[in-house]
């Protein structure tokens, strides 16, 4: 059989499901000659992840999992039991930096020649040495909160001095660590220290059934549920060799696209309001609220969480839905037009937005920055329109773009990205399949693999799914597009002023509950 | 400006009316005395402190500062330091990494203070449970004095438990 990666000589087998993924055992010393390789061939970097095999009578893994033109490639390289090592790609990937610091707090994997062997997900709620991943760490254990020592780097000259922000910030946002080294008003260096929200959530996905999995999965980013808990079930339907039926593919469809409407129009108001505009922030609000109200109306769930389960989703529309959902679309469409030439026209929020938290697309490149943050940086990236799986192969998913990378073009796709949604969810609805809402699901089988992988409306949201003996799950990966984005953060901020960073944080709007799991 | 001013007018005011206290939400007796609870009531800041949630509680609780909602005609405001809060608006499930920030902000809050937890983590630890990362509900790092259950609880349910923190009305204790 021929596939995409006969070049890369690794034997990738394809694997089950609608997704156009592949999967490959590689030698630990060949990983990154194989990472490089594809890399070379337009490869991006989507996830690394470790997980313990000695139940299986083997040591470790590490699993490296990269967008390449052709689709997924998934590579999984076996490492010993004892010293558990592999060589480091971050020199290739710089996202690849963090997730291998993770690895190693969770699974004890060791990354080496990296520059950074800092912890990153550890924190002090487990002590050193033991890794909550690993089959013999108890889940359910509880340690005294420890002393968490981390080395910051320190910026040093004359002038220079340090704000420490968080992790409880001044205004209703998740937890997080800001370091920032400046001169005067000028930000010299951003240091980001996440991890504050991790809840134990991969650990706590091996104690489940598949079936309950989904309700968890559509908690790892609450803004994002639909993408998450999709992306979940997309997985878990692959290993299973199964296909949801067309309908649950389009009412799937439907409501990603409503979250990514909803979504961007929060952040629209809050873009607004952090350049004083707070009359943005009341109409956006206004609207986003309309929304959810008719998602509660028409779903039953103002966030659509609970909507995709295994196999489906959870009810059809309710009678008289569609044309609901069309009248309010139209309003909403046009209001959002008005709201969209008052922006455009507001020379103060223009000023503000204008050149402001900019990252260039040869660094976007460098980074992998994803999704609509990454689309305003010229990386011409969305899975609805590179590798369209149902419902989206027949809709030709436009892409919005823009080059200047900075707060004005992340504002801009978004507002393109509502005018697109509006068009997916109407096409949706106009050629709504008939059948089925749900299959039932054949258990898993112990070693079977798949992945699910989903444009939510922050970037691509990816998971990989392995089965473990007795129906249940071996490991379950999650990676939240904020992985990528995360570090781009430190670098958009460079050179602009403190106050800047809410518009420009704002901007991107990464999730820190997704990224932390 | 003409547009904008235009939209405001064709807006109108869409604001709706705030709901009741509710007694069921109660964790435990009223801790503080009317007179106190009178003077909040008229002027209560809160500090957010997001204790390792899935952020789908902070969603519900900007929305609360939508126009449909405007919590802040009611007194209550959103305020950038626990230094400056009455109350600690506290969605969970509290994770072990944001342990010692959830205390050190309990104890920047002076007295007297009032804790409301918000959303079925925040309960009870919800679909997180207890861990070797999480401590589950709030009432397990604090004193919680309203607990607002719900995956996530709507905004007005979120009022409702603020409100129902302030209010005077009832002594009873379960």
């Amino acid at each position: 059989m021929t596939h995409p990666f006969t070049a890369l000589d690794i034997g990738a087998q394809r694997l089950p499901g609608v997704l156009p993924a592949w999967h490959a055992d590689v030698a630990p010393a060949a990983l990154r000659t194989v990472t490089a390789a594809a890399k070379a061939g337009g490869a991006r970097l989507v996830a690394l992840w470790g997980s313990d095999e000695t139940v299986r009578g083997a040591g470790f893994a590490v699993h490296i999992a990269l967008a390449c033109p052709a689709g997924l490639l998934w590579v999984s390289g076996a490492l010993e039991r004892e010293h558990p090592r592999y060589p480091g790609i971050a020199d290739l990937f710089p996202a690849a930096a963090r997730m291998q610091r993770a690895a190693y707090d969770l699974v004890g994997i060791h990354h080496r020649d990296s520059a950074d062997q800092r912890k990153w997900l550890r924190h002090g709620a487990w002590p050193g040495g033991t890794f909550p991943l690993r089959k013999t760490f108890d889940g359910g254990a509880s340690f005294p909160a420890g002393e968490d020592r981390y080395p910051f780097v320190r910026v040093e000259g004359e002038g220079v001095h340090e704000i420490g922000v968080g992790p409880v910030h001044a205004g209703t946002i998740e937890p997080g660590h800001f370091r920032f080294s400046i001169v005067g008003e000028k930000v010299l260096r951003l240091e980001e220290r996440l991890g504050y929200k991790h809840k134990g959530v991969e650990k706590r996905f091996e104690s489940l059934s598949p079936e309950a999995g989904a309700r968890l999965a559509g908690r790892v980013s609450g803004d994002s549920t639909v993408a998450f808990a999709w992306a979940y079930c997309m997985a878990l339907e692959a290993s299973c060799g199964a296909q949801p039926p067309a309908r649950a593919a389009a009412l799937r469809g439907v409501a990603l696209e409503m979250e990514r409407i909803a979504n961007h129009l929060g952040d629209l108001g809050y873009l607004g309001n952090d350049v004083a505009l707070s009359f943005g922030f009341s109409q956006f609000w206004r609207l986003k609220e309309d929304l959810l109200r008719l998602n509660d109306a028409l779903f039953g769930h103002r966030y659509l969480m609970d909507f995709v389960l295994p196999g489906g989703v959870a009810g059809d529309l309710v009678p008289g839905a569609r044309r609901r959902l069309l009248d309010a679309l139209s309003t909403l469409e046009e209001e959002v037009e008005t709201l969209r030439t008052i922006y455009e026209e507001h020379a103060g929020a223009q000023d503000r937005f204008i050149m402001t938290g900019q990252i260039i697309p040869e660094l976007a490149a460098e980074l992998g920055l994803c999704g609509p943050a990454g689309r305003a940086s010229g990386q011409a990236h969305d899975l609805r329109a590179e590798l369209p799986t149902a419902p989206y192969a027949d809709l030709a998913v436009r892409m919005a773009g823009h080059i200047r990378g900075d707060v004005a073009a992340r504002v801009s796709v978004r507002f393109e990205e509502i005018a697109e949604s509006l068009r997916l969810v109407r096409a949706l609805l106009a050629a709504l399949p008939e059948g089925p809402l749900r299959i039932a699901l054949e258990p898993l089988r112990a070693g079977e693999r798949g992945c699910g992988w989903v444009e939510g409306w922050r970037g691509d949201v990816f998971i990989a799914l392995e089965a473990g003996d007795a129906g249940g799950l071996h490991r379950v990966h999650l990676r939240d597009p904020s992985w990528q984005n995360w570090p781009a953060l430190e670098r958009a901020v460079l050179g602009n002023i403190v106050p800047d960073f809410p518009l420009i944080n704002k901007s991107f709007n990464l999730s820190y509950s997704g990224h932390d799991l | 400006m003409y547009r904008m001013l235009r939209q405001i007018a064709k807006t109108g005011i869409v604001t709706e009316p705030a709901p009741p206290a509710d007694d069921e939400l109660r964790q435990t007796g009223r801790r503080l005395e009317a007179a106190i609870l009178a003077h909040f009531g008229r002027s209560l800041a809160i500090r957010h402190v997001d204790a390792g949630s899935c952020n789908g509680c902070e969603l519900e609780i900007h929305a609360c500062n939508s126009p449909y909602y405007n919590l802040e005609r009611l007194g209550v405001r959103f305020v950038a330091s626990p230094r400056h809060a009455d109350l600690l608006l506290v969605t969970g499930p509290v994770s072990t990494n944001m342990e010692t920030a959830l205390r050190r902000t309990y104890d920047a809050t002076p007295e007297p203070k009032l804790v409301v937890a918000i959303g079925d983590c925040g309960c009870s630890g919800g679909i997180f449970g207890e861990s070797y990362a999480s401590r589950g509900a709030v009432s397990r790092v604090l004193p919680v004095d309203v607990a607002v259950p719900g995956c996530p609880p709507r905004p007005i349910a979120i009022i409702q438990g603020i409100l129902t923190a302030i209010s005077g009305k009832s002594a009873a204790s379960r």
